[in-house]
């Protein structure tokens, strides 16, 4: 039997899961329409590679990776396109982002699928596969997840495929892992091979019993070796990545070190779920299971194409009227969204339907009596209460002393206050207001080398010039004194010579320097242009030589 | 709500402290069945005071009245101020304790969760330097003294200091436990012959003990319900048992029992209900240990060579000066910056 770890604090609210975890994952009725952000991952948005107007297929790029961190997009479902233009999407600013309008034909047409033997396959090959169907860590990070799949020989010993989801009410993963076990498995194998690691160890909080049981069925009648599913106790937020890990191996992950530092990766079970269907069946990532649950008549999970308006979702899942908004996530780190016309994006987990009744309006908050309730949640060993402090006398730098960064943003801590202190929001304040700041300081730092390297240029250039100069006149120097005899006092050398030099010396710097220029911006010139640049360097060339005799005939 | 966390949890400060009272309960209770029913005057008497004032205060401070009202901080500092007095002290004394506990020390400092000094432990030490005598009014216990007075006499007492007819103070009042020792031991009695007089019991005072006894009770009830950690009791008391101890083992003659410094005075109230106040404590586990290391110590030091009858208050806050520097001192080490295990 394998030694759990324990982390320090956690909190335990009502799970909420019954609601929803009891249904099979249903399939969704086709929305009238998919707005598709083009960027639903961590790192450079997708660039849309589709126009308006264009019919496109069900998994067809509509939009290509850009840069190394990047991931593509797909279409759903096949249809027109619409419109590609801003749209507000998922995010809790509220602000508008680039997305791809699709209405569906109906017909839910396929582009081609390419099945991939990934055990025959390269490394880079594999990751190419995974870049281009638009794999992203489903747990809610959203991180490309070719860029994870990196290792170099056996430096990663343990993947942790992390099943656990704490959050209250969310039920996909637990859905999931019930009826699509074995190909979970399937894609932590193509994990573990990718990353060389030796043992899979899948995380499973003891609340789902059904699907610790599934996950283990599948183990065993799948063969995999050295792979093991645990069952961690339940307490929020033990499905955080470095909670898990901790958990699972003893293994604490500081902040800003990299848990493959430390020999460990960790991906979500749905990640492991698309890696598969990507590599195996050629299907990109296009749609998820996603919980609906709260105010609604029949909570439950669906399997939802991308792109697909909240509004349409949740009425399917029977909205009840007395809904005040709606959660993406879930209610511990969750967001309400904007609005209920937004799209559904790979990082939407869960979405809840608000009720007074089911989420009444908190207290007015009262001071903090240091109860340090908050210490004792924190599963970062923070001191909620030191950093409150700290944070609403906007004495930055002491928060930093007390490692605001380590925070995880959780809510652990304002879940438990007894003062119904909005803690979070408090160091998400201080974050915002760090970074802000060290954004400024390095623009300022950055003007003020400029200046310096400007002064220090200007200066160096007087030196040269006058060193130049006096190297010159040494030269002329010893040049009179060997052409005159020595009788005669080398200082009062023939200044008029001496000028004449200096001012041939300047004709000739000007020269050099007029050389030395080169035209800009002529890297990426069509053919004509280049030929006309041509023919008026040519026309130039005339009139010099023209000038240039008309100057020095009279001479002659 | 408008941000994550939306759920929290069902609790809040106003029912806390109105579990730490709960918590008061059985104590209270076994000083009325020792002490006859004074104390539930002084408890009433400074529950209004403190009421009234912290209205007052906050309607002076531009704040808003009903919340923190309601939030039963005030309450808990008037009953905590009410048991630390004698319950036969005047009725004035009451006042002029909790309305300068809640305006001065509370309110001054900026009110709840501010204060660097536990409130009803400043109303004390100002009571006893200002007014010593009529902070020696302690009741005698059930059965000790020559005469006892009714519930009624005791309310015409506090309030016009009149006696029935032919009863003096002395008998009805005495020196406490703690304060008889000191001045039995400065007439060079024996510790034997000192703990057989009849106003001690089997560890401590009479009747005083069995209160210690209701406050440990509720004490359980405190740490059973996580509303306090171990760390202060168990130092608080074990720095007392230790210092107490060694100087009894060395002069068993002269120095009481780690068990009488236990259960005599505010030991008992102090360690569950005074020291552990989070808004003047230190808030890291092993800031707290060494806050109530030192509380311990201090307080059998000032019991025993000291001027005052009983050290607790000014040990505590003593110790809360010392508090931001415990603090800053004992932060505990993050999630991935603690000592690798080997």
């Amino acid at each position: 039997m394998r030694t759990l770890h324990r982390f320090h604090g956690g909190v335990h609210p009502p799970t909420n899961k019954t609601q929803s975890n009891g249904k099979a994952i249903a399939q969704v009725v086709l929305p009238s329409k998919l707005v598709v952000p083009l960027h639903q991952h961590v790192g450079n948005s997708a660039k849309p590679s589709v126009k308006v107007g264009d019919h496109v297929l069900k998994g067809q790029i509509i939009g290509a990776p850009e840069g190394r961190l990047s991931s593509a997009v797909h279409a759903p479902t096949s249809g027109t396109v619409a419109a590609i233009d801003m749209q507000v999407v998922a995010h809790p600013s509220g602000l508008s982002d680039l997305c791809i309008t699709i209405i569906p034909d109906g017909k839910d047409e396929w582009t081609e699928r390419k099945t991939h033997d990934w055990r025959e396959m390269q490394h880079a090959e594999l990751r190419h596969i995974l870049r281009e169907a638009g794999v992203v860590g489903l747990g809610g990070a959203v991180f490309p997840s070719d860029m994870k799949l990196y290792s170099h020989q056996h430096k990663i010993t343990t993947l942790v495929l992390n099943g656990a989801e704490c959050e209250p009410w969310i039920t996909c993963d637990d859905r999931l892992m019930r009826e699509r076990a074995a190909d979970i498995l399937q894609g932590a194998e193509i994990m573990r091979g990718l990353l060389y690691a030796d043992e899979v160890l899948i995380g499973i909080e003891d609340n789902k019993p059904e699907a610790i049981a599934a996950m283990r069925a599948a183990v065993a009648a799948g063969k995999h070796e050295r792979m093991e599913v645990i069952a961690v106790p339940t307490v929020y937020p033990g499905g955080g990545a470095k909670q898990l890990i901790r958990v699972l191996t003893g293994i604490e992950v500081p902040h800003g070190v990299r848990s493959t530092d430390m020999g460990v990766q960790c991906f979500n079970v749905g990640t492991a779920y698309g890696a598969w269907r990507a590599v195996a069946h050629g299907e990109p990532l296009l749609s998820r299971i996603v919980t609906v649950t709260g105010n609604v008549g029949e909570p439950q999970n669906f399997e939802v194409p991308f792109g697909m308006p909240v509004d349409e979702l949740v009425a399917q899942a029977g909205l009840q009227p007395g809904t005040t908004g709606h959660i993406m996530g879930g209610p511990m780190m969750g967001f309400r969204l904007p609005s209920a016309q937004v799209g559904v994006i790979k990082a939407t987990n869960c979405i809840i339907a608000m009720s007074d009744a089911l989420f009444p309006p908190a207290p007015p908050a009262l001071p903090c009596i240091r109860c340090t309730r908050c210490a004792e949640a924190c599963p970062a060993d923070l001191q909620p209460q030191e950093l409150y402090w700290f944070s609403k006398a906007k004495n930055f730098g002491k928060t930093q002393e007390y490692h605001l960064f380590d925070c995880i943003e959780c809510g652990a801590c304002s879940y438990v206050c007894p003062s119904h202190i909005p803690l979070v929001q408090y160091f998400l304040f201080s974050k915002s207001e760090i970074h802000a700041r060290e954004n400024e300081k390095q623009a300022a730092d950055r003007a003020r080398e400029r200046f310096e390297y400007r002064e220090y240029r200007i200066e160096r250039e007087k030196q040269e010039k006058a060193e130049r100069l006096a190297a010159k006149e040494r030269a002329v120097k010893e040049q009179t004194a060997k052409q005159i005899p020595p009788v005669e006092a080398p200082a009062q050398a023939n200044p008029e010579n001496t000028l004449q030099l200096k001012i041939q010396e300047a004709i000739d710097h000007a020269k050099e320097q007029a050389a030395a220029v080169k035209p800009k911006n002529v890297e990426n010139l069509t053919p004509e242009q280049q030929a006309e640049i041509a023919e008026i360097e040519a026309r130039r060339e005339r009139i010099r030589e023209l000038a240039q005799s008309h100057v020095e005939q009279p001479k002659e | 709500m408008l941000f994550a966390p939306f759920i929290s949890k069902p609790d809040n400060v106003s029912q806390i402290m109105l579990r730490v009272m709960l918590a008061l309960i059985p104590g209270i209770a076994l000083y009325v069945w020792y002490f006859g029913p004074a104390i539930l005057i002084s408890l009433t008497l400074a529950s209004v005071t403190a009421l009234a004032t912290e209205a007052a205060m906050l309607k002076l401070r531009d704040r808003p009245v009903a919340p923190f009202v309601k939030d039963n901080t005030a309450l808990l500092t008037a009953w905590l101020l009410a048991l630390s007095i004698p319950s036969l002290a005047p009725w004035w004394l009451v006042v002029v304790g909790t309305a300068f506990a809640i305006s001065v020390s509370k309110h001054l400092y900026g009110g709840l969760g501010n204060n660097p000094f536990n409130p009803a432990m400043i109303g004390y030490a100002v009571l006893i330097i200002s007014f010593p005598v009529q902070m020696t009014h302690w009741l005698t216990p059930h059965g000790l003294g020559q005469v006892e007075l009714t519930f009624l006499d005791q309310l015409n007492f506090i309030f016009s200091g009149a006696l029935p007819p032919g009863v003096t103070l002395d008998a009805i009042t005495m020196a406490t436990p703690l304060d008889t020792l000191k001045t039995q031991l400065h007439l060079d009695r024996p510790m034997q012959d000192i703990m057989g007089m009849p106003i001690y019991g089997r560890l401590a005072g009479q009747g005083s003990e069995m209160v210690a006894w209701g406050f440990m009770l509720g004490g359980a009830y405190l740490l059973a319900t996580r509303i306090i950690s171990w760390h202060i009791p168990v130092f608080y008391l074990g720095s007392i048992f230790a210092t107490a101890g060694i100087f009894h083992l060395i002069d068993p003659a002269h120095y009481a029992t780690p068990l009488f410094h236990w259960f005599s005075g505010a030991a008992m109230i102090g360690a569950f209900f005074i020291l552990t106040d989070p808004v003047t404590g230190p808030t890291t586990p092993r800031g707290k240990m060494i806050f109530a290391a030192g509380a311990g110590f201090l307080t059998y030091i000032i019991r025993v060579f000291g001027g005052f009858p009983d050290g607790m208050a000014f040990a505590t806050l003593l110790m809360n000066i010392c508090v931001p520097l415990i603090d800053a001192y004992t932060q505990p080490k993050v999630f991935g910056r603690k000592e690798k295990k080997a």
